[in-house]
């Protein structure tokens, strides 16, 4: 049993005056509001989600509409001369409505990052919390696990399969869930081996809990502080990879306006009009910044030192 | 040390025979080989007698065994679609990705020691604060989006630096840019908190009050001792640059293995991409051996851990 330290063995025998909870919940929000990253993080990412599910009621074109007399016109910030008003971010080389497709394309990011990381997360935190708890045989062939994925080179790994399976939504989702679950078995296995020696699991096991009782309800709420921030970092970590691998013709196929795929269709044009990359690039680089940042912004506040 | 590098070797043994497994099933699950080898246009009978020709008929274990004494004698198979032997092509670009991979490496050192160093002498001053910002920005863009913005600012407006092709030294100049860029940020922080946590001990303050000028005392004490977690990691980073360079390689159309891998995967050519494949996971397996034993042999508590 680890030593109580005496200010807290005071604190537990001294009747203090509890504060009402609802200032003790002002107190919390009071802590997540104060940190700038966080807040326009969550403003940044809600406003991206909210975009993506009402698409169809905001797009101001049809994503898939083609249009021969509108071919790649500009957006009347680059040359106001040859923009048409009608098309806020200018179109593409079919004279597809930019704007439409590149919030039609959130809906792809979004689904295949969550996705993703629900795959990837649910396989790399059962093995690693497996081989926290358990220990021994099963820690070598779960660390094993993690040596022999760590070694094969995903980007690689993720083409061919995509390449043989053919590129739909569900195979990118499942082949990246199934490359990307290692930091998330890293993690777990670390956080599971400090809670396993606590005193509530041994409690929990003295009193007769079944293990799979003690994983649930003892060790895994215990560890799920670390688990949100792997699950951001991996979540945007997916949406990299889905656009790499729809930019080199093996992710999601056309005419999906998947991000990754517009920077693909647009970069033969890129030396005339530079805006037709620009606008993709900037729009996954601003949904990954937003999810980075919002891990990091949930870690510092529900990081013990950060509670003062 | 040596119970240690036994059982790290046999980890490696085992990983290696695990990757093995995965790039013959790749390859097996790419398709039905015999009609492959027999071309579109084959009858029945002759994909049949193709089947018993390259003995594709016989059990998955037997043909897997026969596959690993071939692989480890070094002969890979052949590409379907060039007619060169896989392993001949594979040392054809292998140089190309080993400078790419070099360069980038340097690169991402360069970058980011020297701003790991100040952000951490700097700590919590806006020098601090921007070299955090870079590497968080820096860690949201998409590799292939940074590359072409490199192609279009360095090649294409100024016309500086040639954007595709590997003709010579300056074509690998953008690419490996690109390649390090992606390492720095994981590499900065690294130095970073290493700087922290050494400016903090007491033969850093006992250096300054024997009175050693402050360039000797960061350089020699502190960066010596802050450095090392870093090599270990770049070594690491290596390997994944090796295997990150399909992306990068692929858009400075830069013959590498990396670009080798696309093309093969493109056109279905998957002896090739089993090789690529195998050469450079054991490549990764064997760069972790090396760098865990080197950590071993550096510090103790790693070994007795």
């Amino acid at each position: 049993m680890e030593p109580i330290p005496a200010a807290t063995a005071i604190a537990e025998v001294t009747p203090v005056e509890t504060p009402p909870a609802a200032s003790l919940g002002r107190r919390r929000w009071s802590r997540w509001l104060s940190n700038p990253g966080l807040v326009i993080a969550a403003l940044v990412l809600a406003a991206i989600a909210l975009l993506a599910i009402f698409a169809p009621l905001i797009a101001p074109h049809d994503p898939y509409a083609q249009s021969l007399d509108a071919r790649i016109l500009p957006p009347a910030f680059v040359d106001a001369e040859r923009a048409d008003p009608a098309y806020l971010l200018g179109t593409d080389n079919l004279g597809r409505d930019y704007l439409s497709r590149l919030i039609y394309g959130a809906r792809i990011s979004l689904l295949i990052g969550f996705f993703t990381m629900l795959v990837s997360g649910t396989i790399g935190t059962t093995l690693g919390i497996a081989a926290g708890y358990f220990g021994g045989r099963t820690d070598t062939v779960v660390s094993f696990l993690i040596t022999t994925r760590l070694s094969l080179p995903v980007v690689m790994v993720a083409l061919a399969v995509v390449a043989v399976l053919g590129g739909s939504l569900e195979v990118v989702v499942l082949v990246l869930g199934l490359l990307l679950w290692d930091r998330f078995a890293v993690v777990m296995r670390s956080a599971t081996m400090q809670v396993r020696g606590r005193e509530y699991v041994t409690a929990a096991r003295a009193i007769g809990c079944s293990v799979p009782r003690i994983l649930w309800s003892e060790v895994l709420p215990n560890v799920v502080s670390g688990l949100v921030v792997i699950a951001s970092y991996e979540m945007a970590q997916a949406i990299l990879l889905e656009a790499a691998l729809s930019f080199l013709g093996l992710g999601v196929q056309p005419p999906l306006p998947s991000w990754g795929l517009m920077v693909s269709e647009a970069k033969e044009l890129m030396l005339f009009e530079p805006w037709m990359i620009m606008l993709p690039g900037m729009a996954i680089c601003v949904l990954v910044l937003a999810i980075n940042l919002l891990g990091d912004g949930i870690r510092d506040v529900t990081a013990p030192e950060g509670r003062s | 040390m040596l119970r240690f590098a036994a059982k790290r070797l046999l980890l490696a043994l085992a990983v290696a025979f695990a990757v093995s497994v995965i790039a013959f099933l790749l390859l097996r699950a790419s398709g039905d080989l015999a009609g492959t080898l027999a071309g579109e246009e084959a009858s029945p009978e002759e994909i049949e007698r193709i089947r018993t020709l390259y003995g594709l008929n016989r059990p998955l274990v037997v043909q897997y065994g026969e596959w690993l004494l071939r692989s480890l004698s070094g002969d890979l198979g052949r590409s379907l679609f060039y007619p060169d032997s896989v392993a001949a092509l594979i040392l054809d670009r292998l140089p190309n990705t080993a400078i790419l991979a070099s360069f980038g490496l340097v690169i991402a050192l360069l970058l980011s020691i020297p701003l790991g160093m100040v952000a951490a002498l700097r700590r919590n001053t806006w020098i601090d604060r921007a070299a955090l910002g870079l590497a968080v920005l820096g860690q949201a863009m998409p590799s292939f989006w940074f590359a072409l913005l490199l192609i279009f600012f360095f090649g294409l407006t100024l016309g500086w630096l040639p954007v595709s092709g590997t003709d010579s030294l300056a074509n690998f100049v953008l690419p490996a840019v690109a390649l390090g860029w992606f390492s720095t940020p994981v590499l900065m922080r690294l130095t970073r908190a290493g700087m922290v946590e050494v400016l903090a001990a007491d033969y850093i303050r006992t250096a300054h009050a024997k009175g050693l000028p402050v360039r000797v005392v960061l350089v020699k004490h502190a960066l010596r001792n802050a450095v090392a977690p870093v090599v270990a990691l770049a070594s690491v980073q290596f390997g994944n640059m090796l295997s990150g360079s399909v992306v990068i390689e692929t858009v400075f159309a830069l013959q590498g293995i990396g670009y080798l891998a696309w093309e093969a995967i493109s056109r279905k050519d998957f002896p090739v991409v089993q090789g690529i494949l195998l050469v450079v996971a054991l490549f990764y397996v064997l760069l972790t051996l090396v760098s865990d034993l080197l950590n071993a042999w550096l510090d103790p508590r790693i070994r007795e851990g």
